[in-house]
């Protein structure tokens, strides 16, 4: 027997399984709505604006330069004047503060920008070729990483010398190699993944694919272990300050600030807490902050 | 096993020789000589000295009689200490920077161990804020800060411990305490959150099902999984137990290898950076490959096999 055709009606089906009824969320929707859940990490986005404001403008509503001297006004204790006091040389220490936490988190980018390029290059061309090449890249990097990076960093700052551009490199080229062995990680997880293979099979090359596919992918994990690494270069340069490779005067940093400032302790407390404090909270938030990334960024989390 | 030991310890031998090479020519590197920061000396002085140290060598002729060197343990002379070699300074350095680094390590593991198992017990009560706000502190703050409030408060404000000098015990207290605020807060940190994680594991529940006592469940179940993480954190450890040296013996004033190698670089003493470098990382490599074989005795999952997974 047969049926006419008209016989068939589609049916108008309402299935409401089948309805998205939330709009869909891109990685970063999804990695800010659980960032604001987390208070803790909130509260050090909150601070470490509040620090960034603090050193960029604050120096515009001082009434004193970092290092112009006054020595009619030496170890002044906090005052009206001088809300954070003065240093041995009358400069003002909330000054100098805002103008060593300027460079201190230059230090922290700057040193991060640049590990973050040599990892990322480094890493993802060793994920991206993987055998033979991967094999002899790990190899280099397990050698680097098992001698202490504070060694050769001590070495390279004797090498290069002192001041902050060579800090720069040093700390760049210091901490690339957790950077690399993450994105490598990423990769090779990712181009095994269906829409590489459809990205190749439609004519997409090697560089096309690591460019616009494979690294976007991987930009929550690198944000995480970059987050994680300002603050510890921060804490390097502090150590280089102390033992005399750090930035040399006039030029601040908090590091430097709490160097010398340590040797007041006794008679002027306050040349050394002011900078010390301020490295702890910046510390503190950036931990905060890097913490609340990983959770946010992290697919085990994800509810 | 074996296969892998061998390996293993092959490549630490690599590892070192290529520290040992790159802190040579990285030391030669450095434009101007060694001397060159004193005051004008007479030409025959500067010939003399330079001949004195084997300074007018062929580089590659000093790189082998250094290697050679270095496989004797001989690090050769000091340039600032005169008559001094730096094994002198490292034999009278050894033993106060050993002292203070076993008492930091044992301060470090036993008390961030029970702090973190404090923690997790009582989590999210008065003691685990207590515990966590400790650990915040000795993350955050630079040890020659936390060194230095050590010294001058509980040191010389309080008098409970001497705040300089060496000879006696209650000498190391302070500079062991500042030691190992950093590792503390770290070791704290990881036991608490492996401690809470293995609470809440399955055999724990049947151990307390059981009716067993809660410190056996603690110590014989809980604890002895909880302190994986924290093996792995060991390798790291050392590297600041020995790198974070610098800064304490400085502060303390204790003359050990911390302290040399801090003013030997203010000093530009090439032979005591090089001898610090190349003996740190050697006792470093080989700490790690000993970390990397107490995992097999702590945890059984753990295999070593000579092919290390991807």
């Amino acid at each position: 027997m047969s049926l006419p055709v008209d016989a068939f009606t589609p049916l108008q089906h309402e299935l409401k399984a089948e309805v998205i009824n939330r709009p869909s969320t891109t990685l970063w929707q999804d990695a800010w709505r659980r960032f604001k859940l987390n208070p803790l990490a909130m509260g050090g986005l909150v601070v470490l604006s509040a620090i960034v404001l603090f050193a960029l403008v604050g120096p515009f509503f001082s009434h004193f330069d970092y290092k112009t001297n006054d020595l009619e006004s030496v170890n002044l204790f906090p005052n009206w004047v001088h809300p954070f006091g003065t240093d041995e040389l009358g400069r003002d220490i909330l000054t100098r503060v805002m103008f060593g936490a300027r460079i201190s988190l230059a230090i922290g980018f700057g040193s991060v920008l640049i590990n973050l390029t040599i990892g990322i290059f480094y890493g993802g061309i060793s994920g991206y070729l993987g055998g033979r090449v991967d094999n002899v890249m790990q190899r280099i990097i397990d050698i680097i990483f098992s001698v202490p990076d504070l060694l050769y960093v001590i070495l390279l700052m004797v090498v290069l010398g002192s001041g902050l551009g060579n800090i720069f490199i040093v700390l760049g080229i210091a901490n690339w190699v957790p950077m690399a062995r993450i994105v490598r990680g990423q990769i090779l997880s990712l181009r095994e993944q269906e829409f590489v293979l459809a990205a190749r099979t439609l004519g997409a090359g090697t560089k096309r694919i690591l460019m616009k596919h494979l690294l976007p992918n991987s930009v929550g994990q690198i944000i995480v272990v970059a987050a994680l690494q300002i603050p510890a270069a921060i804490f390097m340069e502090a150590f280089l300050s102390f033992i005399g490779l750090g930035v040399q005067p006039p030029l601040v940093s908090l590091g430097s600030m709490a160097a010398s400032g340590r040797l007041n302790i006794p008679s002027y407390p306050h040349s050394l807490l002011f900078p010390a404090g301020m490295i702890a909270v910046l510390m503190l938030a950036f931990n905060f902050v890097g913490d609340g990334l990983r959770d946010a960024f992290d697919p085990k989390m994800r509810k | 096993m074996a296969r892998y030991l061998i390996g293993r310890i092959l490549s630490a031998i690599f590892v070192i020789w290529l520290v040992v090479t790159l802190t040579f020519f990285l030391m030669h590197a450095i434009p101007g000589g060694p001397f060159s920061s004193e005051k004008v000396l007479p030409d025959q002085v500067i010939a003399n000295i330079n001949a004195r140290y084997h300074l007018n060598d062929p580089l590659s002729k000093q790189y082998f009689d250094y290697m050679n060197n270095m496989l004797h343990f001989n690090f050769g002379p000091t340039f600032r200490y005169e008559g001094r070699t730096v094994n002198d300074l490292f034999a009278a350095g050894m033993p106060k920077t050993g002292a203070l680094g076993g008492l930091a390590t044992v301060i470090s593991l036993i008390g961030g161990t029970v702090m973190g198992v404090v923690a997790a017990l009582r989590q999210n009560k008065t003691a685990d804020y207590f515990v966590t706000f400790l650990a915040t502190i000795g993350i955050s703050v630079p040890s020659f800060v936390i060194a230095t409030f050590l010294q001058y408060y509980v040191g010389y404000k309080l008098h409970w411990f001497p705040p300089v000098g060496w000879g006696e015990m209650k000498n190391l207290v302070l500079p062991a305490a500042a030691l190992s605020a950093y590792p503390i807060a770290q070791i704290t940190r990881l036991t608490r959150t492996s401690m809470l994680d293995t609470l809440n594991q399955d055999y724990i529940r049947t151990a307390k099902a059981k009716g067993l006592p809660g410190y056996v469940i603690v110590f014989r179940h809980a604890l002895r999984n909880a302190l994986i993480p924290v093996v792995t954190f060991l390798g790291p450890f050392f590297a600041y137990i020995l790198t974070g040296n610098f800064v304490i013996e400085f502060v303390f004033n204790i003359p050990g290898i911390g302290q040399f190698f801090v003013t030997s670089i203010s000093n530009r003493d090439y032979p005591v950076i090089m001898g610090t470098t190349v003996l740190f990382a050697t006792l470093l490599v080989t700490f790690n490959l000993l970390v990397d074989m107490a995992y097999t005795l702590v945890d059984p999952r753990i295999k070593l096999t000579g092919r290390k997974e991807a």
